[in-house]
């Protein structure tokens, strides 16, 4: 087993908890060299860092694929399940019923969610799982070499040079029209904005999906795919500069008033948005919808956050599950008893 | 004409249209046999929709206590007429053809070895009952209150089953007990001495209960700790999850009247699996219940989780295939498919009761033996088990039984570790390594789970010498399951017999009197009910000491026989041509009478 060497620099800066960054690492990665990928695990490491994030409580679930890789360099401390392709969200589902007071992080490809996990994807985010689900969108299959997914979209050319002839999934529109309470998207080569948006959605309680557009610079990085990094610099439109701040009076205070929207987040925490556009509510679904699709239309791609309800319940409480987690539950607190037993064997006298 | 005449042992059939509510007077005929302390075994054979087409119900009565069917039946109540030529057609000679004369037979209907029984039962109805909605359901009660006069029954049996019944809601008990006593009356005046066949009291049963297998899975489920299913409904698997989900919001609140199991109906099969091995991972105890095209469909899943070693119960109820072949018939047909259930080598730990009671029992001993191992345990059902009532012992719960858990490290217990630990690693030589939960310690027992070939590590590997060591490793497991799983039942009739006959699951009851026929016409054979895969090594035993074996099961290809000459067939003593199928697969139950024709027939062939 490759493991790191455990040399840790005593400046390290630390977290609340005395964790490093370090802390919140993993193995080294085996993907491409400049995939867009490492750097969402970059910001996963960041935000776990900068939310000082027990590690421990962490579990990281994966489907298949390049992306589905990457749970293994992040959160080296965490838990993992590289699960099979396009299942996660039903693994991840399992294991919050089992345990509800473990953080959930799931990740995915683009193929994996949108395409043979669609059907799993939908019904996490409808049943409003406490997970974040984060999407590591490439437009087109990495680990199988460089089909076109289902999010690329029409008219986008993969490095084989064909142009999509079909109409592309969007992941944040659908997950906004499911009810999820917080949807986002971000780039990987916007670090600045994505660990932000990664940390308000491991805060948001619920499903919240972190759409993550992925250039793959092996198979999908031409200049004609609308995946690569130079098409989504160029056609990115911010709903927000924003920051996540977590509910400190010293820090909440610094911030003024005027173009900002702050939103609360379940936990106290608050996220703060500068928007651009003030006409822009992200607490109205209508809203999200009809902004995703005017910058689809202008052939732009809006990112930051895109719609968030706090006050949404999560599967546990709609389910009215008991607030400790089921897997610590004793024989004496499931077994009714031979007692119960005799009276329902009566009932069947 | 010989009339049949017989205490309390015939068949009576039912001929009913679906969804005409015909079921729940059928069932209460079933139950006051039962409570006159009769041995008696109720089959719903029904039609694959939900309004319209023929339904039978056939009530075995045998004093004797054998249960599986018989083959033939002796009185019919027929009140459809859409089989009921078919229904005059196939009645024994000397039997009792019970018929709504309202409308006159057809003039072919002209036997001359039967008797009719004629009652104006939709007359009567129309006459009497008040209520027009609920006249045609009480129309069947009416001919159950007949039946209870031309079987000489204890008529309080079936009052007192109606008051129990509706004691929630007493203002149906009496429009119930009234059509009841029309009947009865009504039979008593007009037919009486017409009938042979009779009902006596007896004390055949004792303290037994009447239930269906799923109910009693579902029971077991809530008694072994589960706390997590998650399902998509298939028949006839549906009612284990829909009973579970029933009986926990009963029996498993908090107190704050909050649940303690969480149950989530899936978009799909694969989800429904998992969402039970997500569960089973992070430590809950986790099932889900299908049938044959949902064990399909998880397929994938399976191998991952016996790869991965993720306890996880799955519980398949058995019909006959494909998709919508015949879905509301029953068969032992996913034997093989279970037993080798997805890619690579696989193979999986299979359990299969007989009975509700063993339903109960193997339902709660699955989540042990799941993670005991570390492994998928099915537990194999079929519908005939799942969703028709069954006589059987009542059920006990030792209260000083603790769940095996199995081998799971806690904070303290990795703290205290002074030597390496590794996921994978055999530390025992079972092949059953240390598992944690997640969440578990902050710095240690944190591991990946991984489809992906791996090391005693958990961590990712393509070296051929550790993927062979990690399937050399789960064959030890195999082994270890050997001496964990229930031993067969074997039953030594004659210590001369040369021959012997191996059944699973429902096909215990039609064997265990085709062997009691046999028996009596000077053919005694030996018998082992297989209760568990993997063999114990009796199974090798029974069948090496036997000149040749029958295998009885409910599917063409005989699947239980290929899989004991594949798991079993290179050992000494043991060679497929000593194991002959007996095969039934119509999608009923298979009768004692044929499978001791056949195997009469067979040994007439000298098949060998
Ligand atoms: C059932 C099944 N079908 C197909 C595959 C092959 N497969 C592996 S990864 C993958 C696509 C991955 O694409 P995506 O999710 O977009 O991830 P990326 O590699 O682009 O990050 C496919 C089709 C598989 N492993 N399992
Ligand atoms: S193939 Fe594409 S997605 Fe996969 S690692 Fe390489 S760059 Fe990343």
């Amino acid at each position: 087993m490759s493991r790191r060497p455990v040399f840790r620099h005593p400046n390290l800066p630390k977290n609340d908890l005395g964790y490093t960054r370090r802390d919140y690492e993993g193995l080294d990665s085996t993907l491409c060299a400049g995939c867009g990928h490492d750097s969402i695990s970059n910001a996963i490491i960041r935000a776990c860092f900068e939310l000082s994030l027990p590690p421990h409580r962490v579990a990281k679930l994966s489907g298949i694929g390049c992306s589905s890789k990457t749970p293994a360099y992040f959160l080296g401390k965490s838990h993992g399940f590289n699960s099979v392709h396009g299942r996660m969200p039903s693994i991840a589902t399992g294991a919050n019923m089992a345990n509800r007071d473990l953080i959930y992080i799931g990740v995915s490809g683009d193929g994996d969610t949108a395409s043979i996990g669609m059907g799993q994807f939908i019904h996490a985010a409808r049943r409003n799982i406490n997970m974040t689900y984060i999407v590591m969108n490439n437009g087109c299959y990495g680990l199988t070499k460089g089909q076109d997914s289902a999010t690329a979209d029409r008219g986008s050319a993969s490095r084989k040079g064909l142009p999509n002839p079909f109409e592309a999934i969007d992941l944040c529109e659908s997950a906004v029209q499911l009810g999820a309470g917080f949807v986002a998207r971000g780039f990987s080569g916007d670090k600045a904005q994505l660990v932000p948006l990664i940390k308000a959605a491991i805060r948001h309680k619920g499903f919240s999906l972190v759409d993550v557009i992925s250039p793959c610079v092996t198979f999908n990085n031409t200049p004609s795919s609308t995946k690569s990094y130079h098409w989504v610099r160029d056609h990115m439109e911010a709903t927000a500069t924003f920051d996540f701040i977590p509910m400190r009076p010293e820090i909440t205070t610094e911030y003024e008033e005027g173009d900002d929207q702050s939103v609360a987040m379940h936990d106290g925490g608050l996220i703060h948005l500068h928007k651009s556009d003030n006409s822009f509510e992200v607490t109205s679904r209508r809203a999200a919808i009809d902004a995703l699709e005017h910058y689809r239309e202008k052939g732009q791609i809006l990112t930051g956050i895109l719609h968030v309800n706090e006050a949404l319940k999560d599967t546990h409480e709609i389910m009215e599950t008991t607030k400790v987690p089921l897997n610590s539950l004793t024989a004496k607190e499931l077994c009714p008893g031979n007692d119960t037993l005799q009276g329902i064997m009566a009932g069947y006298r | 004409m010989n009339k049949l005449t017989s205490v309390n042992d015939f068949v009576v059939r039912f001929a009913n249209i679906n969804g005409s509510g015909s079921a729940s007077a059928n069932n209460l005929f079933a139950k006051a046999v039962f409570r006159l302390g009769v041995p008696v075994s109720p089959k719903n054979i029904f039609p694959s929709n939900i309004q319209g087409l023929p339904t039978w119900y056939e009530v075995r009565i045998n004093e004797q206590g054998f249960l599986g069917r018989r083959g033939g039946y002796d009185f019919v109540v027929a009140v459809n007429g859409q089989t009921l030529k078919q229904d005059y057609d196939h009645l024994r000679p000397g039997g009792y053809f019970f018929y709504d004369d309202t409308r006159s037979l057809p003039e072919e209907f002209n036997r001359r070895d039967i008797t009719v029984i004629p009652m104006p039962l939709t007359g009567l109805a129309n006459r009497e009952i008040e209520n027009p909605k609920l006249r045609s359901l009480l129309k069947n009660i009416i001919y159950v209150g007949a039946l209870a006069a031309l079987f000489d029954m204890d008529f309080s049996v079936f009052t007192d089953s109606i008051t129990k019944q509706f004691s929630k809601k007493p203002k149906l008990a009496a429009p119930n007990i009234k059509a009841l006593e029309l009947g009865y009356n009504y039979a008593s005046t007009h037919f009486d001495g017409i009938c042979g066949l009779c009902v006596a009291r007896s004390d055949k049963l004792t303290d037994h209960i009447l239930m269906d297998g799923n109910t009693a899975t579902a029971l077991g489920a809530v008694y072994g700790g589960a706390t997590v299913a998650g399902w998509y409904p298939i028949t006839p698997s549906t009612s284990v999850v829909e009973s579970f989900d029933r009986l926990t919001r009963r029996m498993r609140l908090d107190e704050e009247g909050n649940r303690r199991a969480a149950v989530i109906q899936a978009e799909d099969e694969l989800a429904a699996l998992g969402i039970a091995v997500g569960a089973g991972w992070n430590g809950a105890r986790a099932f889900t219940a299908t049938s044959g095209p949902g064990v399909s469909l998880m397929n994938e899943l399976l191998g991952l989780a016996y790869f991965t070693e993720i306890p996880v119960v799955l519980v398949d109820v058995q019909r006959t295939g494909p998709s919508t072949g015949m879905p509301t018939r029953t068969q032992q047909s996913d034997i093989l498919s279970c037993a080798y259930a997805s890619h690579g080598d696989t193979k999986h730990v299979l359990l299969f009761p007989q009975d509700p009671k063993e339903c109960f029992e193997m339902g709660a001993l699955s989540f042990d033996l799941a993670e005991s191992l570390q492994t998928p345990v099915m537990l194999v059902s079929d519908l005939d088990l799942g969703m028709n009532d069954h006589v059987c012992e009542p059920f006990e719960w030792d209260d000083a039984r603790s769940y095996q858990r199995g081998k799971v490290l806690d904070e303290a217990q990795l703290d205290a570790l002074d030597r390496d630990w590794g996921r994978y690693l055999d530390s025992d030589g079972d092949g059953v390594c240390y598992r944690t939960y997640p969440g578990t310690h902050p710095e240690k027992g944190a591991y990946f789970t991984r489809g992906s070939s791996h090391d005693e590590y958990a961590a990712y590997t393509e070296d051929n010498a550790a993927y062979k060591r990690c399937m050399e490793r789960l064959e030890r497991k195999w082994e270890t399951a050997k001496t964990m799983v229930p031993e067969p039942d074997i039953s030594i009739n004659d210590e001369g017999a040369g021959s012997g006959m191996i059944f699973y699951g429902t096909t215990a009851h039609a064997a265990t009197e085709a062997v009691a026929l046999l028996e009596s016409r000077g053919t005694p054979l030996n018998t082992m009910r297989i209760t568990s895969f993997p063999f114990a090594d009796s199974v090798a035993e029974f069948i090496r000491c036997h000149d040749r074996v029958f295998v009885a099961e409910q599917n063409r290809d005989g699947q239980m026989r290929t899989l004991l000459i594949n798991e079993l067939g290179g050992r000494p003593g043991i060679s497929p041509d000593k194991l002959i199928s007996i095969a039934h697969m119509d999608g009923t139950p298979p009768d004692a009478v044929s499978i001791c024709d056949a195997v009469t027939q067979k040994m007439k062939g000298g098949a060998a």
